[in-house]
């Protein structure tokens, strides 16, 4: 018998399963929630329902074959999940991109993020019965993923950041189109604005609800915009600046009811502040190489290796072996959408991992959910759980 | 600004580390398992330290390489006020896989514990609630260990064997049936 169940019994209440097949439980998670009323008195979280067993594969692959794999993890922002493992396995190589490369992935990611944060938007108003603000905001985001779309090749599973570097350089005209894009996104946040911030229902179902202190929330190891809603002044960005960041000028905004409000507030002025660093790094971004001159890292270009032995042998080496990192461990981190991506990698020489662990930050937001919504009623458990942000592939890898 | 987290920590518990290293400037130390509650407190307390946050928690299975003992937890330890970072490690042999819980300290430990459990099969002592979480309870085996096939199948559920063998042998087809572990 659980203790959920002791309870129950105990205090003669109701249990209600929410999940894993709910409309509300995005991303496929279990809630048992034992209801005093319409009170919840215990809640538990059962989460797993996505698990693809991303470490295993990892472990089975050379260290440029995860990339894909990783695009599956924050499925809402692929891009700052490939920039982020890219960063720990060059760090584990000890490796310097071009600076052109470095903007790019600034740019890109950034791209990623307010998609990202426009997702959030869609799935918080549309779960509280908002419909209209999930169209605007999906025609928004539907924008952004044609730029990564051009750029990249794919529309979801970007694969475009490589070690060393990035696949290619963006195409003509990337930047003048993603410039006339951005004051049509920042229009679709003004609109969504007006529509909920100052919404009486929407208010009344934020605020004050699932509040999580500044202790509590270092406590669960949160990071990203939930932490910063709390209080806590803490963005890898500026706080370890990584790429080109420390070039870029933009504002960390910090909440202070740290309740549902301000989880949804911070992230609000986050996609504001993305749109200042996107056109800051395309008016600084220098011509160069994208990618790094290494042989034992880089695979050679088709026209070599189709026409000379050196590069035919350079290529299957890479191919076959892999890229071989020296023995050792490294933890990497980068702010992706819902906090510090990190990476933890072991190698022992070889070209495959021993170790690719991967620190999903909405994990530590689920751990939380069970403090965040007892005490709540049923119905603050939507707009809870849409603030953590929960992203199935990326909390169960 | 990290390396004096650890000259602090080799000055205060010199006897308690087995090693230590800062392999791409991540510094990092060895500790003895005994010794984590006790560190880990000290350096969440010790002023100019203040490593408040469990950033990573995972385990390392080194039976591939050799490596006595197996395994490895590997704790990520970050100072928000102080905005540096320390790595320990306390290693585990096969036959013994325990070690002290740190629920008590972070609030996050409980799913991180979980989890190591659930991948690697080593046991967390003082943790509530030791049980799987990204797998489901029938799971047999932990499948981040090194000896654990990728290609490995598992019914998602098992119905218990009486059951099944009642059932197929109502509808005529009884037959020894393979066990999950194969």
């Amino acid at each position: 018998m659980t203790t959920i169940e002791r309870d129950v019994e105990a205090h003669d209440l109701t249990i209600v399963h929410m999940g894993p097949s709910h409309p509300a439980m995005h991303g496929t998670i279990h809630l048992k929630l034992a209801l005093e009323g319409e009170r919840i008195n215990k809640a538990e979280v059962d989460i797993g329902y996505l698990h693809r067993g991303f470490e295993k594969e990892a472990e089975a692959h050379c260290w440029q074959q995860i990339f894909p794999y990783t695009d599956r993890l924050n499925y809402v922002s692929p891009m700052l999940n490939n920039v982020g493992y890219a960063m720990a396995v060059e760090k584990l190589l000890g490796l310097t991109i071009p600076e052109r490369a470095q903007y790019l992935r600034v740019i890109v990611g950034e791209i990623a993020r307010i998609s990202d944060h426009l997702t959030y938007m869609a799935a918080q108003t549309m779960e509280m019965g908002a419909f209209t603000p999930y169209f605007y905001v999906m025609k928004g985001r539907d924008w952004l993923w044609d730029l990564l779309e051009e750029i990249s090749g794919a529309r979801l599973t970007h694969s475009y950041v490589r070690i060393g570097g990035v696949a290619w350089d963006m195409p003509e005209g990337f930047a003048e189109r993603t410039l006339a894009i951005l004051p049509k996104i920042d229009q679709i946040v003004v609109e969504l604005d007006k529509l909920m911030t100052r919404n009486r229902i929407f208010l009344d179902r934020m605020q004050h609800i699932a509040v999580i202190s500044a202790e509590d929330a270092i406590s669960y190891g949160w990071t990203g915009p939930c932490l910063r809603a709390s209080g806590v002044d803490y963005d890898v960005r500026k706080a370890h600046p990584y790429l080109v960041y420390d070039r870029m000028d933009f504002e960390i905004p910090i909440g202070t009811d740290c309740d549902n409000m301000d989880r949804y507030l911070v992230r609000m002025e986050e996609m504001r502040q993305s749109m200042r660093i996107i056109q800051q790094a395309l008016e600084q971004i220098p011509p160069g190489p994208v990618m790094v001159e290494d042989k034992l890292v880089v695979l050679p270009r088709k026209a070599a290796t189709y026409n000379t032995i050196e590069e035919m042998i350079n290529h299957f080496k890479l191919v076959i072996d892999g890229i071989r990192p020296p023995a050792g461990e490294v933890y990497s981190y980068s702010e992706a959408g819902n906090g510090e991506l990190g990476f933890y990698l072991v190698s022992d020489g070889t070209g495959r991992p021993v170790k690719c662990r991967v620190r999903p930050p909405c994990f530590m937001g689920m751990a939380a959910m069970e403090q965040m919504i007892t005490g709540h009623m049923v119905a603050d458990v939507i707009p809870t759980f849409d603030t953590v942000n929960m992203i199935g592939g990326e909390c169960d890898r | 600004m990290s390396h004096k987290a650890l000259e602090k920590l080799r000055q205060r518990f010199s006897s308690s580390i087995v090693e230590t290293h800062d392999f791409r400037g991540d510094d990092t130390a060895v500790i003895q398992r005994e010794a984590l509650v006790e560190v880990v407190s000290w350096l969440r307390e010790v002023h100019d330290l203040e490593l408040n946050m469990l950033t990573d928690m995972t385990a390392v299975d080194y039976l591939q390489q050799g490596h006595e003992p197996r395994f490895e937890v590997v704790y990520h330890l970050y100072s928000v006020a102080r905005k540096h970072r320390l790595r320990l490690k306390v290693q585990l042999a096969e036959e013994d896989p325990v070690v002290d819980s740190l629920c008590e300290q972070f609030k996050i430990a409980n799913w991180f514990e979980r989890e190591i459990w659930d991948m690697y099969g080593i046991r967390f002592k003082g943790h509530p609630n030791l049980k799987r979480i990204l797998l489901y309870e029938e799971f047999v085996g932990h499948p981040l260990r090194k000896d654990y096939p990728k290609e490995r199948r598992q019914p998602l559920l098992r119905r218990p064997e009486n059951e099944i063998a009642e059932v197929l042998a109502r509808r005529g087809k009884a037959r020894s049936l393979p066990t999950a572990t194969e």
